[in-house]
Parts: structure tokens; sequence; C-alpha cells
């Protein structure tokens, strides 16, 4: 007699049988018909309806029968909340059943019932089971615990369930140990700021303690727990480590791979000079290489992590090369992964062997995986100059096998190569050149256009090629089209003789026929350079172009730290911070490593960035976000001019007022074109390029309908926020902005505080504002002379006008910046006080005052209340005149001080104001009045400021 | 933690579906169906992530093993719990098939509710889990039978049972290695390692205390000097890895190799080497093109290893072209086919001694084609079985204490075995 009978059950009439025969009085019978129900529900079938036959079950000797029912409870106790209460009574009894098992089953059960009614009743059963004789009932108890909080976590606290679990960490049994941590360790995520994990050095020994006694899956649980904790010095790390690297040898993976997290976590601490330091990491290697012989799905999982941790430590595995070559029947995912760490481990020892390997995988099957073989030869010839010879002769083998795919992989990364090594390999051209027809895809096609513009001069047939490509000009991809306007400009700057019909096709392909803007706006440059100032176009479009850099999409160093901290987690699968895919508060928390403290005096500082880059900085390569970005840089590179004489109108940008379409043309493409990954960060030798005239504020007509003002010479003491963070370094590949405002002697000064986070060089720093209310712009471009290193910071002062663009903002003084590097550009947005926008010349007349007074109407007049200020009328008054709030007259009725006050801001508005100062009362009234009442809020929060500080 | 388990046919009907958490529904037995075993696609990854849901796959046969999570679970974890899973399946009811899961379904969800509690894996040692779930029915315990059944497996020794008695007391050792190469055509070794396993099968009365020695070269360099016993020579192990009997902090400690092992059989060490290997066989390949509708193979096979031992189930593939028409085959030994499914000639010598040369030779007809792409040129790979470990392992000793019953070390009957299989043992051409 099998079980798969109940599977096949599927008549009509079904469920009415079932009731039938659940209502038996055979126990065999009962017994068949709940297995039918369980079947029924597996496959998805709607069996509820059955629910109060199926708990009249309940009630039984039969072990197996109970189970069934269980099994049935939990699954439709929630759609069933009242009948559910019915099995109350039986999971009541049950927990007080001689038999350990039959406890632990109902424990275990009725925490699975996530039903309120039901939960009450759980509490009193579960505080007797955590304290149970039986280990195996405490350790069910302890899971219950969890479940319990899950449903209702209120109610857990209320039991002190919480105390009763941090008392089963010091069980005797390992068993109960490990399921308390656990358990509490999923409450202790929900809770980010409790301490209810409370690791100490005591309960950590208990922990370590336990680790050697429990099962497998204990283990993990401990070490995870274990991940999470800071030790307080490099001795205790050191300790803790020796005592969980004997887990390495485990055969099972997790316990492996959590090993490996503290481990890696822990060293961090320690000091680089000890030895066990070094012993550590050579411990480490062999447990990782023998991930790699467990099942492929675990291989996949230990080489995403170990993809991490070779970005972190390279030194740990990089004589392991050979164990990451792919196997002929390895499955994609890992032969995907493994090439990837191969590149990653690749060097000059090694390298003859990885290009032979590479070779033989550009000739396998899978598109994909022959894709980034290629792609990886690329990466090889740049990351080692040694081998760029052989990396290039071998991408001409492959462009010979002709196979469409490999072909236009090839010269993708050849471009690259021609990028790296300039003047080196252009003999390879003519072969490229045969293959122009065969591609298809505009990342091929854009390289090969580039790779024509750029060698125009060499190619006799150019001019034909190109024309060729022109022919579908409108078909392309925006990607082609950009790169064959360029090519062909730069080839017209080449050979202006024979060229001149194209450059005319192309520019009105462009400027005229197309619907792109960056095209357009592409074109119009172009034409205008070309047109006005043919060697300035020379200078701009043919400039010496910077060194790429080795292109390895490494994690930027905040993300990879917190990775690191999730080593065997699904987020180390993803390559992803938890928050990424985990909804809810679970997770979210962001960790970091510990930053390496001695218990000795003169260590390092405790810099986390410093940590980071902790192995010495030649060595450090520099981050380049990704393929993607990494191509757009490259492809608009060739506009970049020529470092700082570029030919842009350098200061005012007023004289371009009129030209609107260059103007916002321009700015956007100067903006594009200044991305470039640089060489070796830590080189200070690099040659900078800087922007430096390149961002003058392009002042729109809008700027003379305002007032210009801004008067000279003023008394100091104007009230300036402190600092805050604008952008942080997480949001921006490294790059922390905090910043404030000021004005100084009648200069409104943009404070920035810039802090290169990465492991690479910034340069090229940009800085535009959006549109804003107040018409805020940068006065002069962002100073940042020199290169920012790691870790570096610097500060800078910009100087802003206020003529730029105007739009409203919500809120009013709402600013939304661009910060451009040689990365990326980042967004971020900042509040400034309206106060620096106060002009010094804002001291009305006393009648004029009067007469404004009356004139604006009563609508317009709010009242704010400042709370607890202790100044007197005086020293109030005093304090605002330094931010210029000017008082006007004093009048005092009653013993209460009335001030008159106004205001003027940079664009004309005048506000006016009156303030009444009790003595003895900390509060004040404040009355204002303008013509523009939408700013009330904001100059009453400025009074406020003013005031307190 | 796993938030459900499910487990599919080949046609992805749900065989069986068990939910852990609360934030996992229905849905996502029907979203795994549909994006993963109805895909298109070949499955790229054995984790996916579907509308913010991570599903872990494995196969056995062509039944699927998904486990399913929203939360930032260890995946190392959940996989090894997948397998232990399989296990404990294998060791219930045997091949983990459609029928047998089937049949076996009510045990399933038992085992399930027992070793997963809320998605966290509780004890998986079949010997514990035997001693309270069976597939006959819950026999009623005595209360000393069932605090016992709760202490073993909640205790520190889970995985074995007190009071086991043999009249017999017995052990067998196989030391099963697998062999792996990947030479260039040139006779280069790329790479070459041996993952090797220790299995014990143990049938020993009561708790016995064990302790395993081998020829560990750090082992017998640290005794070395004495020049006592050291005949043979010592292995270099590039890692090891042990059953959870071993006492883990005891062989970091002393490199000892201490446990109490479960009853029955065990895979008591896995361990990997890369050093001095003894590679059975060498392939010797030569492929010619004769113009463009024909290819003449060579294959030259050596036995690197004592005569008076032999080789068995060697089997040589010789990949062809997808274009081949016809082939024709001589060899010297043993018997050569073209299978025109596989695309492959598949040669087969039943046992061959060592220090010993055979050799094939094919020529191989094309069709022609204007296909392009070149012929990927698969290597040639070998299978077979050798009586003798290729890392050079020797077990020394294997000692038996059982301080509490009447038998000594020397009344255990100890069995000891070596086979050396080919892992993926390849030769470019």
């Amino acid at each position: 007699m099998t079980d798969s009978k109940y599977f096949t059950t599927t008549k009509k009439g079904e469920i009415f049988e079932l009731k039938a025969e659940l209502n038996s009085d055979k126990k065999e019978k009962k017994k068949e018909a709940v297995k039918k129900v369980i079947a029924s529900m597996t496959v998805g079938k709607d069996v509820s309806a059955l629910f109060p036959d199926v708990v009249n079950c309940m009630q039984t000797d039969n072990l197996e029968l109970k189970k069934l029912v269980y099994l049935y409870l939990m699954n439709y106790a929630k759609s069933q909340p009242d009948m559910a209460i019915m099995a109350v009574n039986t999971f009541v009894k049950d927990c007080e059943d001689p038999n350990p098992l039959i406890r632990a089953l109902a424990v275990r059960t009725m925490g699975c019932i996530r039903v309120d009614k039901i939960t009450e009743y759980l509490c009193e059963p579960l505080r007797k089971c955590l304290k149970d004789e039986d280990p195996y009932v405490r350790k069910t108890a302890a899971v219950c615990v969890a479940k319990l909080h899950d449903i209702n976590a209120q109610l857990v606290e209320d039991q002190g369930f919480l105390d009763t679990l941090k008392d089963l960490i010091s069980d005797s049994n390992p068993m109960v140990v490990a399921n308390a941590v656990a358990a509490l360790s999923e409450i202790a995520e929900s809770h980010p700021n409790s301490n209810l994990l409370d690791l100490n050095p005591q309960s950590i020994n208990k922990l370590l303690t336990a680790l050697n006694e429990c099962t497998e899956w204990g283990q993990i649980f401990i070490l995870d727990c274990l991940a999470n904790y800071t030790p307080r010095d490099d001795r205790e790390s050191q300790s803790i480590c020796e005592r969980v690297t004997p887990r390495l040898s485990h055969a099972n993976s997790a316990v492996v791979l959590s090993a490996v997290k503290v481990l890696m976590k822990f060293m961090e601490m320690l000091p680089k000079d000890l030895d066990y330091y070094g012993t550590l990491l050579k411990k480490l290697a062999p447990p990782l290489v023998t991930l790699l012989s467990a099942e492929p799905e675990l291989q996949y999982v230990a080489l995403r992590n170990i993809n991490l941790i070779v970005q972190k430590r390279p030194e740990i595995l990089k004589h392991e090369m050979k164990v990451f070559f792919v196997k002929y029947n390895d499955p994609i995912y890992v032969k995907l992964e493994k090439l990837d760490i191969m590149i990653r481990l690749a060097s000059q020892a090694n390298i003859a062997q990885v290009l032979a390997e590479l070779k033989e995988y550009a000739t396998e099957v899978d598109v994909d995986f022959v894709r980034k073989a290629v792609r990886a030869i690329g990466r090889c010839a740049i990351k080692v100059e040694q081998s760029a010879e052989r990396c290039v002769s071998t991408l001409l083998d492959l462009i010979q096998t002709k196979v469409n795919y490999v072909v236009q992989e090839a010269i993708v990364v050849i471009k690259d190569i021609f990028r790296k090594y300039p003047n080196k390999y252009e003999s390879v051209i003519a072969t490229l050149c045969e293959n122009l027809d065969s591609l298809d895809e505009p990342e091929a096609r854009a390289a090969m256009i580039w790779i024509v513009g750029e060698y125009a001069e060499r190619i006799d047939n150019a001019d034909e090629l190109l024309e060729s490509f022109l022919e579908g000009f409108h078909d392309e991809s925006t990607q082609v089209q950009l790169q064959l306007l360029t090519a062909i400009v730069k080839l017209f700057l080449k050979k202006p003789t024979e060229t001149q019909e194209l450059v005319q096709q192309v520019l009105s392909l462009a400027t005229q026929d197309s619907d792109n803007p960056d095209l357009r706006d592409r074109g119009y440059i172009y034409w205008r350079l070309l047109s006005t100032d043919p060697v300035a176009a020379k200078e701009v479009v043919l400039a010496e172009k910077p060194l790429i850099s080795e292109e390895t999409d490494l994690i930027e160093p905040t993300l990879l730290e917190e990775l690191i901290c999730h080593i065997g987690t699904l987020a180390s699968v993803y390559h992803k911070p938890p928050s990424a895919f985990v909804e809810g508060s679970r997770g979210v928390m962001h960790k970091r490593l510990p930053a390496r403290t001695g218990s000795g005096e003169g260590t390092e500082c405790p810099d986390v960035g410093n940590a980071a880059g902790g192995s010495a900085p030649e060595a450090a390569p520099s981050i380049i976000p990704s393929q993607g970005d990494l191509l757009g840089d490259l492809l608009n590179l060739d506009l970049a001019p020529p470092t700082t004489t570029g030919p842009t109108p350098s200061t005012s940008g007023m004289q371009m007022g009129g030209m609107d379409l260059l103007g916002g043309g321009l700015e956007s493409l100067l903006f594009n074109m200044v991305s470039h990954p640089k060489m070796g960060a830590g080189f200070g030798a690099a040659p900078a390029v800087m922007p430096a005239s390149l961002n003058a504020p392009v002042g729109g007509g809008l700027g003379d309908l305002f007032d210009l003002g801004g008067g000279v010479g003023m008394p100091m003491g104007a009230y300036i926020p402190p600092k805050t963070v604008w952008l942080p370094a997480m949001k921006a590949k490294g790059l922390e902005i905090s910043g404030t405002f000021a004005r100084r002697a009648g200069v409104i000064q943009m404070e920035l505080v810039l802090t290169n986070k990465a492991m690479s060089v910034m340069t090229d720093f940009a800085i535009q504002f959006n549109r804003n209310s107040f018409g805020l712009a940068p006065a002069g471009p962002l100073q940042v002379l020199t290169p920012l290193g790691p870790n570096q910071t610097i500060e800078v002062s910009l100087p802003l006008s206020t003529v730029g663009p105007v739009m409203k903002m919500d809120p009013l003084n709402n600013l939304q910046v661009a910060v451009k590097n040689n990365i990326d550009v980042f967004y971020f947005s900042c509040q400034y006080p309206i106060s620096m926008l106060f002009v010094e010349d804002g001291k009305m007349e006393r009648q004029v005052f009067l007469a404004t007074w009356k004139d604006i109407p009563n609508d317009n007049e709010s009242q704010f209340q400042i709370q607890d200020c202790h100044l007197n009328s005086e020293a109030a008054s005093n304090k605002l005149q330094g931010s210029n709030i000017f008082t006007i007259a004093k009048r005092t009725v009653e013993g209460q001080d009335m001030l008159y006050m106004s205001i003027k801001l940079s664009n004309g508005i005048w506000v006016l104001a009156e303030l009444k100062v009790q003595a003895g009362n900390p509060n004040y009234t404040i009355s204002l009045k303008c013509r523009a009442p939408e700013v009330s809020q904001c100059v009453f929060q400025c009074y406020e400021a003013v005031l307190k500080n | 933690m796993i938030g459900g388990l499910f487990i599919y046919n080949h046609k992805g009907e749900v065989l069986i579906s068990r939910v852990y958490r609360d934030d996992i529904g229905r849905n996502a037995v029907d979203a795994f169906r549909v994006n993963v075993i109805h895909a298109r696609q070949q499955v790229r990854s054995p984790v996916t992530n579907i509308a913010r849901t991570s599903f872990f796959h494995v196969k056995r046969s062509n039944i699927w093993l998904a486990a399913v999570t929203k939360q930032n679970v260890n995946a190392a974890m959940v996989f090894e719990f997948l397998y232990k899973m399989c296990d404990v399946m294998t060791a219930y009811f045997g091949k983990i098939s459609e029928e047998n899961i089937k049949n076996n379904f009510v045990l399933i969800y038992e085992l399930l509710d027992e070793i997963l509690d809320f998605g966290y894996p509780q004890n998986s040692e079949t010997g514990a889990l035997k001693t309270f779930i069976t597939q006959t029915g819950i026999k009623s315990q005595s209360k000393e039978e069932q605090s016992q059944i709760t202490s073993q497996v909640t205790g520190q020794i889970g995985w074995r049972r007190e009071g086991i008695k043999y009249r017999r007391n017995e052990l067998f050792l196989d030391v099963l290695e697998s062999v792996n190469l990947l030479m260039s055509p040139q006779g280069q070794v790329l790479s070459a390692h041996v993952s090797g396993r220790v299995v014990m099968k143990s049938y020993l009365s009561g708790m016995p205390e064990c302790k395993f020695g081998m020829n560990d070269k750090i082992v017998i360099d640290k005794q070395g000097k004495g020049g006592e016993g050291a005949t043979g020579q010592s292995i270099a192990i590039d890692d090891c890895t042990f059953h959870q009997c071993v006492r883990l902090s005891k062989f970091d400690a002393e490199r000892s190799i201490s446990f109490i092992p479960p009853d029955g059989e065990c895979e008591l060490m896995r361990y990997r080497t890369t050093k001095d290997i003894i590679l059975p066989f060498r392939v010797i390949p030569l492929v010619r093109e004769v113009g463009r509708t024909k290819l003449e193979v060579k294959v030259v096979i050596k036995s690197n290893f004592k005569p008076s031992l032999l080789a068995q189930k060697i089997e040589v593939r010789i990949p062809t072209p997808l274009n081949t028409s016809g082939v024709q085959v001589i060899c010297m030994k043993g018997k050569a086919k073209y299978k025109a499914s596989e695309n492959a000639i598949v040669w087969k010598i039943k046992r061959m001694a060592g220090m010993k040369e055979s050799q094939i030779s094919a020529e191989i007809e094309l069709l022609p084609t204007n296909d392009k792409k070149k012929w990927a040129r698969p290597p040639i790979s070998m299978n077979f079985e050798v009586p003798f470990a290729p890392s050079g392992l020797k077990v020394r000793y294997l000692k038996v204490f059982e301080p509490k019953l009447n038998y000594s070390d020397h009344d255990v009957i100890k069995w000891v075995r070596y086979i050396g299989r080919s892992g993926i043992y390849e030769t470019r051409c």
C-alpha cells in the first residue's frame, strides 16, 4: 500500500466524501482521509471547508495522525480563526504531556498558527516549555519565541520572553544555545538599536564553547552571530580568531563560509606586522579552494564570495589561479564566475597561463561565456602591460574565426587597448576594417567608428568607410550616431579637402533631422566651432586623450566592506546590500567592518577608509563604475579640450547669454566630456586635467530683471549654519560632500568639504545648480586644483551669484546641485538659510518703512513665535544686524519692547518685521510683512536660527 | 531564514509544499514554476530573485527542490540543507523520484517538520531521526526510550545512540579518490588534483573512541626523525574537511583525527592534494586534418603504475565534429565504437596492467559544410578505476577504544580498501 494514490482522487463530490470519512469511527479510515486532505492541500486545492472535521481528529494518541492534523491546522488556521480556537485545548493539554516529543510538537505547531486568540493561550505553555527539563523541548521553545515575536512583538516583550531567551544562551545543552542564538539574532534584526544580544566577552566565550559541541547548523547560527560582534581590541580579536579557525575544516561549506566571514571581519583589527596575521592569511586559502570541489550550486555561492574576498584581500588567493580554470562540464553559472575571478587574479606572473586558457574558452559554445572570455582577453591586455602584445595577437586570431559575436566583442576590446596603448598596435586596423560589414551590434559599430575616426589619417578610405555608415544614420542607435558625428568631424579636421561634403552632410543630419537633443547639441557645437575658429576646433576635437586605467569593475569600497560582513548570505551572492532586496526593516541595518584599534600605542588611525585601503596604495586599483558607464565615457571622451587652455570663454558667462542654443548645449556637452578614468590611484604624478574654466555660469537673460545687489564692507558675525552632510559617500561612489552657506563681505559663498572615501583619485570636479527660487548660481568654477587622493579631504569655497535662472522651488530655499568628477555625476539637494540673501543695504528709511508697512495688505502679514530665547532686545538687535537684519526703530510699550526691522533680499524683495520682546519672557512674537508672503516662513526660520546661535 | 520548501516533478507540478514563514504565499509556488522550471532559457543561476523573493534550487534526476525566502539568509546554509534533505530522503526511501516522493509524502512532511523549524535547520542526522520517525508508524516508546531519543537529538553526540551491540566488532575503511587532470596537447599538466574521501563503515558496540592516522606529511615530519615506521612516503594534504563527529579543535591543535563514529556508514573525511600525484594514465593525442572533409585521429594511452596492478573499466572518449559522416576505427585492445548520438568515438578496455601502452587510430569522414564556425575540439576524456590511491595516501592505523565494554583494539576486524577513479581526466587535442 503506498501513499501516492491520494494524489489521484479528482472526482466530483470529493469534499463531501472526505467529510464522511473524516467522521468515520474507524481510526484507519480517518487517517486515510486526513492523508487525502493533505495531498489535496499540497497540490493547491482548497480543502478549508473540512476544517471542523479535521480538527475533530486531533484528539488522538496516534502521533502520525496528530502530526497530519497539525500540518493542516498550520495551513488553514488563519483563514478560519474562530474555529482554530477549537484546537487550543488540545495544544494546551499536549504541552503537559509526559512525552517530550509531544510537548515539543505542540509548542512548535502552536507557534506556527498565526491567530491572535491562539497566541494569547500560547504564552503560558511557552513559558513552561522554555524551562522544561528536556532539552529537546527547550530548543523547540526557543525558536517558538521568534515565531511569536513575528506575530506579536509587543506581547513577547511584555511577557518577558526575551529575558528567558537570553538566559538560554547559558544553557547546558549546545543545541538549545544555538537555537536561542538564532532566535535572538532574528529578533535583534528588527530592533536595530536594542542591545538584545548584548555581546560581551563573557557571552562570546559561552558561544565559542557551544560552537565546539553543537550540530553543523547550530555552528552556523553561532558563527553568524559572532560576526556581528566587534571585539574591544586586537588581542580579543586574535583569541576569537584562534578559536574559530578549526571550523575551516568542517565538511559543511556553510560552516566554513561563516567562519571565513568572522575571520575576514576580525582580521581587520589585527596589526599587519603581527605573525598571527600572516598565519591567518595562509590558513584561509585552502578551505576556500576546497569549496570549489563542492556541488555546483555551492560552488556558485563560494565563487561569488571569493570574488568579494579577492577584491578585499587579493593576497589570499594570488597563487591559486589554476583552481579557477574552467572545466568543460562546469555549469554555465560556475564558468562565468570563475572567469571573473581569473581576471581579478591575473598578474604578470601568471598571465601566460591565463591567456592560454582564455583562448580555449573563446572557442566554446555558450555565447555569453565566449563573449566574456574575449572581453577578458582585452582586460588582461590593459591590466598587464607586458601581455598586451600577445593579447592583441590572440584577439586577431579570434577575429579570423569570423564568428560574428566573437569579432564584435574583439573589436570593442581592441578599441580599449588602443586607448591604453596609443600608437602601438595600429597595424591591426586593416584586419579590423575587413570585418566592418559583419558588425551589427551598436557597441561594436560605435567602437569601430571610433577607431576609424581616431586613425583617419592612416586609413586611406576612411571617408568611404564612414560614408557607408552614414547612409542609415537615422536607423542607428544614439551611441553610434554620436560616435559617427565625432568621427566624421575628426576626419574633416585631418583631411579637410576631401571631406567637406561629408561633414556638412553629417552636421545637417545631426542638427536638422534628429530629435535627439544630445545629438543636436553636439552637432551645433561642432558646427559653430568649425565655422568660427577651425584652429580651436582642432584643439578641442583632436586633443590628446588621457590614458584609461585598468578596467575591472570593482565594487565600490564602502559596499565591499558591507558585503564582506555578509559573507555566505544572499547579499554576497547578489553583490547587493540586503536593503536592496529585503522588504521591511529586517536586515536593512548597514554593517561595517571594524576599525583597526591597537591595544598598544601609536598604531594606525582607526579610520575605516584607511583600513580599507590598507594594502599599500600602489596596489589599489582605481575604480570604474561599470562596463556601460565606462564605455559612455570613452565614447564621449574624444571631445575633451586640451586641459586648462580650453577655448571656451573663461570667466564671465554673461557674454554668452544671447546664444541660447549654444549656451545650453555647450554646458551639457562640457558636462559630459570631462570624465575620464585615470591611471594609478596614488600616483601623484598622473597629469591632472582640470575643468577649471569650463563651468563658468551661463547666465540666462533673466539675470538683469533682478537686483544685482551686494554691498561691500559689512560687520562680521553673520550667522553660518553648521556644516551638514549633503551627499553621503555611499550614494556617490565614495565622494562625500558636506557643506554650508555663508555670506562674507557681501559675497554669498557655498562652503564645501569634499572627502574622497573611494580608493581612486578623483579629479575634474565641476558643479552646477538647477534653477532655483533666487537664481543662485556658481560665480566661478569649483576650484579643486589638485586631484583628490583616497582619504583626502579638501575644503572649497564657491562664490555664488544670484543672477542665475529662476524657478520657484518647494521649499523655497531648496537648492538642487549636481557635482561631477571623473567617476560620475551626482545629484543632491540642500537648503540654504535665506539669511545669506539678505543684502547689506537693507536698512529702510523710517518714513518709507511706515508707508510700506501700511501699504502691504494685512493678508500678507504672518505671525510667528520664537520660544526660549533669552536675549534682551538690545542684544537681539545687534545679533540680527550681523545677518543684515536692520533695526529701524524701537518702541517700549508696557514693558514690552517693539523692534521694527527691515530686510532686503538679493532679488529686491523687502521684508518688514515687528519683533515683540518682553523682559523676562523668553518667548518672542514676530510679525512679518512682505509683498511676497511665501518668503515669510523662511525668514522666520532665519530669525530663529540667528537668535538662538 | 528559509521561508518555504517546495518539491516539484519535471512538469512543474508540486509534490510537496511546506511553508514556514508568513511572508511566503502560495503564489511563490507558481512563480518558481513559471520563471524557472518552465523558463524558456536554460537556468543561468541556482539562485533566482523573482519579485523580491529569492529561490534556491537543486535538481535530483528530474525532481526540483526549491527553498524560498524573502530575507537575507545564509545562502551556503540553504544549499547545504537542500543537499542534506536529499540525503535524508535517500536514506529513508532510496532514489529521489516522483513515485517515491508521492509514496512517502506523509513521511516527508513529518521529516520537514522535524528538521526545519521556522526555517532554521535542526538535527538532520538520519541516525538520530530514524529513532523516532519511521515509515511504519510510531511504535509506542517507553519513557526511558523517549528521553533517550531527545537527549540524542539534542546532545553532543547527536549522530550516535547509546547501547549499540554487535557480536562481531568490525569496520571497513574505503579510501576513494578521484583524480582530475587537464593536460595540454603537448603533454604539459595544466592542472591536476586529487579529491579524496575516507568512507568508514563501522559496526562497533558501545560508544567507541576512534583515532585515525595516515601518512600526512605534517604528522610524519613531526614524529619523523626516529626513523621508525615511516617506511612509505608521506603526502602533503592541501586541505581537508571532516565529518561533524571529528573533534576539529583537536585536529587544529595536534593534527590528530579523533572521533566517536556514527553507527553504519559515514564520510569521515574529505581531502585534496595537488602535489606528487600519480597520474595513472597518460593520453597522447594526434589529430590531423586531411583536406576539408577528413580527419585522422591517433590516440595512445600509457598506463603508469606498478605492472602487478590492474586498472579496470577503462573508457576513452574521443570527440568527433558535428558534421561527421562516417568513422573507421582500428584499435589494438578493447572495443571501439563511433556513437553518432554522442558525437564521440568511445573506446572501452576492460582491464589493463601497469606500464603498458595501447593505441587507437581512426579516420573520420566529414560532410562539407558552409558553417563558418570552427569545430571547438572538446578535450579527450578518460574514465578508469585503479586499486590504489593516486594521491599516495596510506592509512597507517585506526585505533578503537571502548573502555566500558570488554573488547580491545585487537578484537576489531578492520578492512582497508583503496580505489582511485577518474574525475575529470581530460587531455586537450
